[in-house]
C-alpha cells in the first residue's frame, strides 16, 4: 500500500520527502486503525477454535433475547436523544443567529460547555438532581405532590445523552444558519411569506444539511456511548453489553465482536443515511450581491420569550456542572433538594491522591492532539495541493475513525496487540502510549476537518508566490502554508485535546493499572461507589476547569494570530 | 445561450391590474450617524420604466429597499397607487422585487420557486400550477421547470427572478441591478427582453443601476442620485443635454468642467482660463460662481480664426468612430473628441491646435 503511494507509469515523481511522509501515515493507519477494526469483524464472522469463516455468532446474537432487547434499546436511546437534543438546539441555534439577540455570543459559548465534561459524569449530577429523590422531584413532591420520572431507567440516558450532545446540532445547525443570505428571506416575504412559515419554509429547509450533520452526529455518540449506560445501571444497551461481554467472558468469546460488529455497521449506515440525504443539498447562499446575514429585531414580548425559552434551556443543559459543582463541596447530599453542609476536603483529597489522574490527561490528551494536527496538516495538504497517488485514501481512512466507536477501537487493540510482546515479557496492548494512539485515531476526523477548512481559506497564489520567488515546496508549506493555517491547527488541537481529555470508551478498554489511567478513569472509578462521589465531582470539576482554560486559552492564541494577519473582522 | 422572447408575445389575461404610479414623500432614513437618505420626494408615474441611478454608496438600493418595505423611514412616507404603505410589512404590500443576487431558493425546483408567491396567496391549486406556466412561458423557460436552480446559467437564473415576481402580479415591479451579475453581451440582450416584458405587462417598474448606459437604453426616465439625495430626474435626453448641476453633468457622459473668471461686461464679456480668454456668447445667465460645463463632442478643432483658442495636443485615443484628445488651454487640460472618418488624419501629441465651443452648448452650473 505504502509502496503504491510512491508512482504510478507516467505521473511525474513527487517529492521524494512527500511520498515518505504519506507513508509513514498510511503506515500508521494501518496499523492502529484499520488492523484493529479488521480484526474485530473477522473474529465476528470466524468460528471459535476452528478459525473457519460462519455466520452462526450473528444467528446466536439475533437467537438471544437480551442483544436483541438491547439493540433495540439503544435505537431508541439513540432516536429520542436527537429528539430531545432538536429541542434543546433549535431554539437556542435560531434566536442566537437569526434575530438581534444580546449575549448570543454567550450563548453559543455556553452551549459548548456540556461537551467538556464526559456525559457519564452529568449523569450522576443529574441524578442527584432530577433522580426520584432528586432536587426537582422533592421539591414537585413538596409543591403538588407528584414525581417525574426523569431519569429512570431508559429515560435517564435519554436525558442526560441529550444534554450532553446537543451542542454537536447546536453549532452545525448555528453555521447554517448563518450562511443563509438575507435575500433569501426577503425575496420570501416579498412575495407574501413571513413569521413561522417563512422559517418552515425557506429558513430550516436551507439550514437542513446541517442539522442533518449534526443529528447524525448525535445518534452514533449516543449509540457508542458506554460509560453512561453503566453508571445509570442500564446494561442491556448494545455498547455497554459488548463491554461487559469481552471485560467477564473475556477477549476469546466471539459475542463481543459480534456486537462490536454490529456497532460498526449501525454507525456506518447512520452517517451513510445522513450522507444520502444531504446529497446535492449543499446550499451555499451567501452569494454574490447578497446581503450578508439578516438578523431581525424583535418586539418586547418576543424578546421576554426568548429569554425565557433561552435561560430554560441553558438552566437545563448546564444543570449537571452546577449539580457537580455542588456536589464536589457537599458533605452530605441525600434526600434532600441541597446539600447538608459544604467542605473542601474532596478538593484536597482529589489533589494528594488523584493528581496522577491529571497529569496523565494532560500528557496523553496533548500528544493525541499533537499527533493529529501533524496528521491532519499532512493529509489535508496531500488531498489539497499535490497529485500524489492515493491521497483520498488517506483521507477517507483517517475520516472512516468517525465511524468506528471507542470501545470497538479499544476491543481491537486488546485482540490485536495482547500477544505482541515487548522485550520484557510485556504485552503491547498494555502500555500506556497504546492509550495515546487510540485517543489520536478516535479524535483524527475532527482535526482533519479544522485542517482542511483552515487550508481551503489559503489561496494558492499566496503558495505560488512563494515559490515564484524561490522558496521550494518544503519551505513554502513551512514559511507560508503553516503559518496561515495557525489559527485552524490550533482549533483542530484544541477539539481534539478537549475531546480526548474527557474521552473513555476506548480507555476504559485498555487502561491496565490505575498509574496509568487517565482523569476519566479515574472518574468512573470514583463515580462507581457513594463514597467515592464528593471526590469524583471534585475531580470532574478539575477536568471541567482544565478543558475550559485549555480551550480559552487556544482561542485567545487563534484571536492573536487572526487579527495579526488582519483574518478576523 | 438564452434565447430572446420577442416574437410571440404572451397574452396576459384580461385580470391585469392598471398600472399604479409610486410615490415617496420627504423620505429620511438614516443608520446611527450615516444619513443614507436625505428629504427625498419622488413620483413615478403608472406604467413607467423608472431608474433610480447613482455611484454606489448613494442610497438608491436603500430606497429601492424602503418601497419593498425592508428599510424603515425615519420620517416621510411611500404611496403606491395613492395608498399609504409606509407601516405595512414587506408581505403585505404587493411590491415584487427581482433581487441583484435573484435569491433564489437552491432548495426548490424552478417551478416550486415560482410558485411560492402563488402558494403564500392561498390561490386554487389549478390557478397556480397555470399562472406559473404563464410566467416561465413569459421568460421563455417552459422547458427547465424540473431544474434546480443550481443547474441554470445565469440568465437563466436571471429570468426565473423575474417571473417568480411577475407572476404574483405585483401592484409595482422592483429591479435590484439585476444585470450586474451578467457577463457584458447578455446584459445587453437582458435588457433588451426587460424592457420588453415591462412593456407587455404594462406593469410600473423601478430599476436599480449604476451605469448610465442601463439606464439609458431602458428607461422613461431616471432619478439620479448623490449621497443620498435626488439631484435630478427627468428623461435621458433631457438630463444629458440639462443637467441641473455638476454632479449630474458628470456623471452622464464626459463633459469637461472648467473653473474659471468671467471678466469683461456686457457682449465683451469673456472666460478666463489662465492666460486664454473664451468669449461667452451674448444673453447667457451666468450664476455666481459658476463652472463653465460642455461635452468633448461640442468643440471642434478648427484653424485659426475668431472664437477660437489654442492649446497643445498633450494625449490622444484613438476610439474608432472618433478621438479623443487631451488638450492643455491655459494649465488645464480639455477633452476633445473629434469624429473620425475614412481618409482623416490624426493630430499628433505636441501639436498645437485651434478649437472653438460651440456657444448653444456651453451650460454654466453651479456645484
Amino acid at each position: 500500500m505504502a509502496l503504491a503511494l510512491l508512482r504510478r507509469e507516467g505521473v511525474v515523481a513527487v517529492g521524494a520527502g512527500q511520498a515518505a511522509a504519506a507513508a509513514a501515515i498510511a503506515l500508521f493507519l494501518l496499523l492502529f486503525l484499520i488492523t484493529p477494526v479488521a480484526t474485530v469483524i473477522y473474529v465476528a464472522f470466524t468460528e471459535k477454535g476452528s478459525g473457519a469463516f460462519t455466520f452462526v455468532n450473528f444467528y446466536d446474537f439475533a437467537r438471544t433475547d437480551l442483544f436483541v432487547r438491547s439493540f433495540w434499546n439503544s435505537v431508541y436511546v439513540s432516536a429520542m436523544a436527537v429528539v430531545l437534543a432538536s429541542v434543546f438546539a433549535l431554539p437556542l441555534a435560531t434566536i442566537t443567529t437569526r434575530f438581534e439577540f444580546r449575549g448570543a455570543l454567550l450563548i453559543q459559548t455556553l452551549g459548548f460547555v456540556p461537551l467538556i465534561m464526559p456525559p457519564f459524569v452529568g449523569a450522576v449530577a443529574m441524578q442527584l438532581l432530577f433522580g426520584r429523590n432528586g432536587t426537582v422531584n422533592l421539591l414537585l413532591d413538596d409543591w403538588f405532590g407528584l414525581k417525574i420520572p426523569f431519569m429512570e431507567g431508559l429515560n435517564g440516558v435519554v436525558f442526560v445523552q441529550a444534554i450532553h450532545y446537543f451542542p454537536f446540532i447546536l453549532v452545525n445547525l448555528s453555521a447554517s444558519l448563518r450562511n443563509i443570505d438575507r435575500s433569501m428571506e426577503e425575496a420570501a416575504q416579498n412575495l407574501g411569506c413571513s413569521g413561522f412559515r417563512l422559517f418552515r419554509r425557506v429558513v430550516f429547509p436551507l439550514a437542513l444539511p446541517g442539522y442533518l450533520a449534526g443529528a447524525s452526529l448525535v445518534f452514533v455518540k449516543v449509540f457508542d456511548d458506554l460509560a453512561t449506560p453503566l453508571l445509570l445501571n442500564v446494561k442491556d444497551m448494545l455498547a455497554p453489553q459488548a463491554y461487559l461481554r469481552v471485560t467477564s467472558i473475556g477477549i476469546a468469546d466471539p459475542m463481543g465482536y459480534v456486537i462490536a460488529t454490529v456497532l460498526i455497521a449501525v454507525s456506518i449506515l447512520a452517517m451513510w443515511a445522513s450522507a444520502a440525504a444531504m446529497r446535492g443539498k449543499d446550499y451555499s447562499t451567501a452569494q454574490r450581491g447578497g446581503g450578508g446575514l439578516s438578523q431581525r429585531r424583535m418586539r418586547r414580548w418576543e424578546s421576554a420569550l426568548a429569554y425565557f425559552v433561552v435561560f430554560l434551556i441553558l438552566g437545563l443543559v448546564l444543570a449537571p456542572h452546577l449539580g457537580l459543582l455542588l456536589l464536589s463541596f457537599a458533605t452530605i447530599w441525600s434526600y434532600s433538594p441541597l446539600p447538608d453542609g459544604f467542605t473542601l476536603a474532596h478538593y484536597t483529597r482529589v489533589f494528594g491522591e488523584s493528581f496522577v489522574y491529571i497529569k496523565n490527561t494532560v500528557l496523553y490528551a496533548s500528544l493525541a492532539g499533537l499527533i493529529d494536527v501533524v496528521l491532519g496538516t499532512a493529509i489535508a495538504y496531500f488531498v489539497l495541493r499535490t497529485k500524489l497517488v492515493g491521497r483520498e485514501w488517506l483521507d477517507w481512512a483517517a475520516s472512516a475513525a468517525l465511524a468506528v466507536p471507542g470501545v470497538v477501537l479499544g476491543i481491537g487493540y486488546l485482540r490485536t496487540f495482547y500477544g505482541v510482546q515487548l522485550p520484557g515479557g510485556q504485552p503491547l496492548a498494555t502500555l500506556w502510549i497504546m492509550i495515546v494512539i487510540a485517543l489520536a485515531i478516535r479524535r483524527l476526523p475532527y482535526a482533519l476537518r479544522a485542517c482542511y477548512a483552515a487550508l481551503q481559506q489559503i489561496s494558492v497564489s499566496l503558495e505560488e508566490a512563494a515559490e515564484n520567488l524561490g522558496a521550494t515546496k518544503a519551505r513554502t508549506v513551512r514559511r507560508v502554508v503553516v503559518p496561515l493555517m495557525t489559527g485552524g491547527i490550533l482549533a483542530g488541537f484544541i477539539s481534539s485535546f478537549s475531546t480526548a481529555a474527557v474521552e473513555l470508551s476506548a480507555t476504559l478498554m485498555l487502561v491496565q493499572s490505575s498509574s496509568d489511567a487517565p482523569l476519566a478513569y479515574g472518574l468512573y472509578i470514583f463515580m462507581q461507589s457513594p463514597a467515592g462521589r464528593g471526590p469524583g465531582a471534585a475531580l470532574g470539576v478539575i477536568a471541567v476547569m482544565l478543558v475550559a482554560a485549555c480551550a480559552f486559552l487556544t482561542h485567545l492564541v487563534v484571536e492573536r494570530s487572526q487579527g495579526a494577519q488582519g483574518l478576523s473582522s | 445561450m438564452p434565447e430572446i422572447v420577442q416574437n410571440e408575445p404572451v397574452r396576459v389575461r384580461g385580470d391585469a391590474l392598471q398600472p399604479l404610479g409610486v410615490r415617496v414623500e420627504n423620505v429620511d432614513l438614516s443608520y446611527g450617524a450615516n444619513h443614507v437618505l436625505k428629504d427625498v420626494t419622488l413620483d413615478v408615474a403608472p406604467g413607467e420604466f423608472f431608474a433610480f441611478l447613482g455611484p454606489s454608496g448613494c442610497g438608491k438600493t436603500t430606497l429601492l429597499r424602503l418601497i419593498a418595505g425592508f428599510n424603515q423611514a425615519d420620517r416621510g412616507r411611500v404611496l403606491v397607487g395613492g395608498e399609504d404603505v409606509s407601516r405595512l410589512p414587506p408581505w403585505k404590500r404587493d411590491v415584487g422585487m427581482v433581487f441583484q443576487s435573484y435569491a433564489l431558493w437552491p432548495h426548490m425546483t424552478v417551478w416550486r420557486n415560482v410558485a411560492f408567491g402563488l402558494e403564500e396567496r392561498r390561490l386554487p391549486r389549478a390557478q397556480i400550477k397555470q399562472r406559473v406556466a404563464e410566467a416561465l412561458e413569459l421568460v421563455g423557460l417552459s422547458h427547465l421547470a424540473d431544474r434546480r436552480p443550481s443547474q441554470l446559467s445565469g440568465g437563466q437564473q436571471q429570468r426565473v427572478a423575474v417571473a417568480r415576481t411577475v407572476a404574483i402580479r405585483p401592484k409595482v415591479l422592483l429591479l435590484d441591478e439585476p444585470l450586474s451579475n451578467l457577463d457584458a453581451k447578455l446584459r445587453v440582450q437582458v435588457r433588451r427582453e426587460l424592457r420588453d416584458l415591462q412593456q407587455r405587462l404594462g406593469i410600473t417598474t423601478i430599476f436599480v443601476t449604476h451605469d448610465q448606459e442601463e439606464a439609458n437604453t431602458i428607461c422613461d426616465r431616471i432619478a439620479v442620485m448623490n449621497e443620498g439625495k435626488i439631484q435630478q430626474v427627468g428623461t435621458p435626453l433631457e438630463l444629458y443635454q440639462r443637467p441641473a448641476n455638476l454632479f449630474v453633468a458628470s456623471f452622464l457622459g464626459a463633459a469637461n468642467i472648467l473653473s474659471g473668471e468671467v471678466v469683461g461686461a456686457g457682449s465683451d464679456r469673456a472666460f478666463r482660463l489662465g492666460e486664454v480668454f473664451l468669449p461667452i456668447p451674448p444673453g447667457a445667465t451666468i450664476p455666481p460662481g459658476a463652472k463653465l460645463v460642455f461635452r468633448p463632442q461640442d468643440v471642434q478643432i478648427t484653424g485659426k480664426g475668431s472664437g477660437a483658442f489654442s492649446g497643445t495636443i498633450v494625449h490622444r485615443e484613438f476610439l474608432g468612430a472618433m478621438t479623443r484628445y487631451g488638450v492643455r488651454v491655459g494649465g488645464t487640460e480639455i477633452l476633445i473628441d473629434a469624429p473620425f472618418h475614412a481618409g482623416d488624419r490624426l493630430h499628433e501629441v505636441g501639436q498645437e491646435v485651434a478649437a472653438m465651443v460651440a456657444p448653444e452648448a456651453m451650460l454654466w452650473l453651479a456645484s
